[in-house]
C-alpha cells in the first residue's frame, strides 16, 4: 500500500487505506476527481471518511472521533465488537502528560495499558555533564511535587559518595526535614485536591489549594522559589531560612492543621466520596510487592513500611510520628492514610522548630562547603556584599578557591550508593555513580510514581472507566518524576 | 641500583587485590595534542572503582554472604557465579556473572534466610573503557522481611548486549527494563515486550550510552556554534 499526492484527498497517512476501503465498496476511482460523479451517495463518502475504516488482520477497524458513531456499521453475525478508547495524554483527569490505552467492554475495563514517555527531558543525562552541587538544580525538578525530596536524596547520595554523612551539621538535618515534611503536606494537598477533583468533589479541590498555598508561601519564603528550589546542597543547604521565619512557620503550620478538618468533615464520611472510592482500585500486599508499589498504596494494605522508620535518614529515628496504615488496600484507604499523614508531618514540623538551634547549615570542610553564603541583593538574589569584599579587596586566596569550587566543583571518589528516602509517593531511591571525577558519571532515580503507575492495569482491569479515574488519582502519579 | 627488572622485587602479598581499571585517562581540561598549554598533558590517570573485599566483610554481610553461599550450594548454582563482592560505603554488592544473574536472583528472592522480596530498582551504568565489560546492569533489590539492601550487579559487552530479563521473578522489573533497553541498548533476554518506554518508538540510538552523539547547538554568530558537552573544556 503505497501513498501518492495524487490520491490522497486529505494529509494523513491513513487515507490511503481508507480510500482503498472505499474502492472496493463503492467502485470509485478516487485517483480522478471527475470520477466523484460515480459514487452514488457523496454525503455518504464524506461521512465515511470522517470515521475512518480500514481492514486489518484482526477485522475491520474504525477510528472514531466523537460525534460519528452513528456511521458505524454493527458488528456482523457472530463477531465480537471491540472498543479501545484512548485517554490522555492530553486529560484533564490523567494528571498531566499520562496516556492510558484502554479496551471497553460496555463500561467494563478489559485491558489497561499505560504510556508514558511525554514527558522525558533527559535529566539524567544532563547531569553527567555539570558539577555535582548543580545536580540539585537539575533533580528538583524531576518529580515537581516534593522537590525537596528529590535534592535530599540526591545530596544524601552524594554526601556517603564523600564520606561526609557525619559532618552534616544538625542544622542543616533538621530544617532537611522540616523542609521534607512541609513538603509531604504541600504535595499530599495535592494529590488529595487534584483528586478530589477529578471525581467530582471541587470543594476537596478549593480546600487543598488553598492549604497548599500557605505552605508554598512558606517555601517562597525560606528559598525565594515555590518550586524548583535547589535548597538543599551536597554538604547541607543553600542557606539559612530567614530571621523571625520559626514564628511564621508556626502559625501557618497551626492555620494548616485547623484548616485540615474542613477536608475531613467533608470527604471522610461522605457517601458519595465512600461510594468512588470504597472498594474502588484493589491491590493487596502481593500485588503491590510484586509490581514494586511503595508509599501510601502499600500501607493501605495494612504493612506499615515507612523508610523514615525502617531505614531512618537525616535523623528521623529521633522524631515521634506514627506510620499510618489501612487495611482495606483500596482507594478509600490511600486517601485516610494521606489525611493522617498530613497530620503527622505537621506534628513532625513542630518538632523541628522545636529543636533548632543556631549553628552552621553547610559542612566546615572548605574542600566541598558552597564558599559564600547568598544575600538578597537589589535584584532579589547574590552573593553577599560582605563575601565579595572579601575576595576580591583582601585575599587572592579566597578569590581563587572560590572560582575554583563554583567552576570546577568538588571531586567525589569513585564507587556507588543507593539512597533511598520516603517520599510522598513512596520509595524514592538515588542511584549516584561517581568515576572520581568533580561530575556525576550517572545518576538515575527510582521515582516512586514511576513504578506505582505500572500497577495502574493491575488495580483497573475488571473495574467501570470510571475507577480507572479514582484509582490513577490514589497512586498519585506526577509525571515529570515518571519521565525524568 | 641494581641491574635486574625492578618489577621482579615487588612482593605481591596473598590476599592482594586486583583493582577493576574501568578508564584510562590523559591530559586535563579535555584539551588534547598540541592545543594543551595546560603543562597537563602527559598526565595519565586511571579510573579504578572500589576494591573487591575479603572477608569479614563486616556488620550484617557475613551472615548474609554465609546465607547465601550455603543456598546456592543447594540451588546448585556453582560459587564461581559470584564474580567478586564488594563492601563500599556501607553497602554490599554482589557482581555475578550475567549466564547467573537470573538465577542468584531467584536464590536471593526465595530462600527464607535472604528473602529479598522486592525489586527496587534496575537500570543500567555504561563504562566505555571497561573492555568486554562497558555494560553493567545493577538490581537493588530490598527485604522487607529482614530490612537489608543488596545490589546485584552483571555485566555485559557492547558487541553482546544480552542480560537474562528478572520480570518472571520481579514483575516490576518490567518497566526497569525497558527503560535500561531504551537508554542503553541492553537486551533484556525473556523480557516479555522489551519496546522502548521514554523515547520515541523510531528513535535511533540509545541515549544514555556514554558514546551517543549529542550535538552542538549552531549559534547565529559568523558560523560559531557550541560545542557538545562531552568535547566542550571540563575538568573531569
Amino acid at each position: 500500500m503505497t501513498t501518492t499526492p495524487d490520491d490522497t484527498t486529505g494529509t494523513w497517512p491513513g487515507t490511503s487505506s481508507a480510500e482503498e476501503v472505499l474502492d472496493d465498496t463503492f467502485e470509485a476511482d478516487l485517483d480522478d476527481v471527475d470520477d466523484v460523479d460515480d459514487v452514488d451517495d457523496f454525503d455518504e463518502l464524506s461521512h465515511d471518511d470522517y470515521a475512518s475504516a480500514y481492514e486489518t488482520t484482526e477485522g475491520k477497524v474504525y477510528t472514531v472521533g466523537g460525534g460519528d458513531w452513528d456511521t458505524i456499521e454493527a458488528p456482523a453475525e457472530g463477531e465480537q465488537e471491540r472498543l479501545v478508547v484512548n485517554m490522555g495524554p492530553q486529560h484533564p483527569s490523567t494528571h498531566g502528560v499520562l496516556r492510558i490505552i484502554l479496551e471497553l467492554d460496555g463500561e467494563t475495563v478489559t485491558q489497561t495499558r499505560c504510556t508514558i514517555g511525554y514527558l522525558h527531558t533527559g535529566i539524567e543525562k544532563n547531569l553527567e555533564y555539570r558539577s555535582w552541587t548543580q545536580g540539585t538544580t537539575f533533580v528538583t525538578r524531576m518529580d515537581y511535587l516534593s522537590p525537596f525530596f528529590n535534592e535530599t536524596a540526591y545530596c544524601l547520595g552524594v554526601e556517603r559518595l564523600l564520606g561526609i554523612t557525619e559532618q552534616i551539621p544538625e542544622r542543616a538535618s533538621v530544617l532537611r526535614v522540616m523542609m521534607m515534611e512541609l513538603n509531604r503536606v504541600s504535595s499530599h494537598l495535592v494529590c488529595l485536591a487534584t483528586g478530589g477533583m477529578e471525581l467530582g468533589a471541587l470543594t476537596a479541590m478549593i480546600f487543598g489549594f488553598r492549604e497548599r498555598e500557605t505552605i508554598l508561601d512558606l517555601f517562597e519564603m525560606i528559598t525565594g522559589l515555590r518550586m524548583n528550589h535547589a535548597y538543599v546542597r551536597p554538604g547541607g543547604l543553600k542557606e539559612d531560612i530567614p530571621e523571625g521565619s520559626e514564628q511564621t512557620i508556626r502559625e501557618q503550620v497551626a492555620l494548616v492543621r485547623s484548616r485540615l478538618k474542613d477536608t475531613a468533615n467533608l470527604l471522610v464520611d461522605n457517601s458519595i466520596w465512600m461510594g468512588r472510592t470504597v472498594g474502588v482500585g484493589y491491590l493487596d500486599l502481593t500485588g503491590c510487592i510484586a509490581m514494586g508499589v511503595t508509599g501510601p498504596p502499600l500501607r493501605a494494605t495494612g504493612l506499615p513500611h515507612d523508610l523514615r522508620k525502617s531505614q531512618p535518614y537525616c535523623g528521623y529515628e529521633t522524631y515521634e510520628f506514627n506510620v499510618a496504615t489501612q487495611t482495606t488496600c483500596d482507594v478509600y484507604g490511600r486517601f485516610l492514610i494521606r489525611l493522617q499523614e498530613l497530620e503527622e508531618s505537621l506534628n513532625i514540623v513542630d518538632q523541628c522548630l522545636d529543636r533548632l538551634r543556631p549553628g552552621p547549615v553547610m559542612v566546615e570542610d572548605k574542600r566541598i562547603a558552597w564558599p559564600a553564603q547568598l544575600s538578597i541583593g537589589s535584584d532579589g538574589q547574590g552573593n553577599s556584599l560582605e563575601h565579595i569584599r572579601k575576595i576580591m579587596g583582601t585575599s587572592m586566596e579566597s578569590l581563587i578557591h572560590h572560582f575554583k569550587l563554583v567552576t570546577e566543583g568538588f571531586e567525589v571518589p569513585a564507587g556507588q550508593v543507593y539512597q533511598a528516602i520516603e517520599s510522598p509517593r513512596g520509595e524514592l531511591g538515588a542511584h549516584i555513580v561517581s568515576d572520581g571525577g568533580t561530575r556525576p558519571y550517572r545518576v538515575h532515580f527510582r521515582d516512586p510514581s514511576f513504578v506505582n503507575l505500572q500497577s495502574v492495569p493491575a488495580m483497573t482491569e475488571g473495574s467501570f472507566l470510571s475507577d480507572v479515574v479514582a484509582a490513577v488519582a490514589s497512586v498519585d502519579p506526577v509525571m515529570g518524576g515518571v519521565d525524568r | 641500583m641494581t641491574e635486574h627488572d625492578s618489577t621482579a622485587d615487588v612482593v605481591v602479598p596473598e590476599n592482594a587485590v586486583t583493582l577493576d581499571v574501568v578508564e584510562v585517562r590523559s591530559g586535563a581540561f579535555g584539551v588534547h595534542g598540541s592545543g594543551d598549554t595546560s603543562g597537563f598533558g602527559g598526565v595519565v590517570r586511571t579510573v579504578t572503582l572500589p576494591a573487591p573485599s575479603v572477608r569479614p566483610y563486616g556488620e550484617w554481610f557475613d551472615d548474609l554472604a554465609d546465607e547465601l553461599e550455603a543456598s546456592m550450594g543447594a540451588a546448585g548454582i556453582e560459587k564461581s557465579a559470584i564474580r567478586s563482592v564488594v563492601v563500599d560505603r556501607g553497602e554490599i554488592t554482589f557482581i555475578v556473572e550475567r549466564e547467573r544473574f537470573r538465577d542468584m536472583a531467584q536464590v536471593l528472592r526465595d530462600e527464607p534466610g535472604l528473602r529479598f522480596e522486592f525489586c527496587s530498582s534496575v537500570s543500567g551504568v555504561h563504562w566505555l573503557g571497561d573492555e568486554g565489560r562497558e555494560l553493567h546492569v545493577v538490581a537493588h533489590l530490598q527485604s522487607i522481611t529482614h530490612n537489608r539492601r543488596i545490589r546485584l550487579e552483571t555485566t555485559a559487552p557492547d558487541s553482546d548486549p544480552h542480560v537474562p530479563s528478572l520480570v518472571q521473578l520481579y514483575p516490576t522489573a518490567d518497566w526497569h527494563e525497558r527503560e535500561t533497553f531504551d537508554f542503553f541498548g541492553i537486551i533484556f533476554d525473556g523480557h516479555p515486550g522489551l519496546t522502548r518506554i521514554m523515547m520515541p518508538d523510531d528513535w535511533a540510538g540509545h541515549p544514555q550510552r556514554k558514546d551517543y552523539p549529542l550535538g552542538g547547538i549552531p549559534v547565529q554568530y559568523k558560523g560559531a556554534t557550541i560545542p557538545p558537552p562531552d568535547e566542550r573544556r571540563s575538568y573531569s
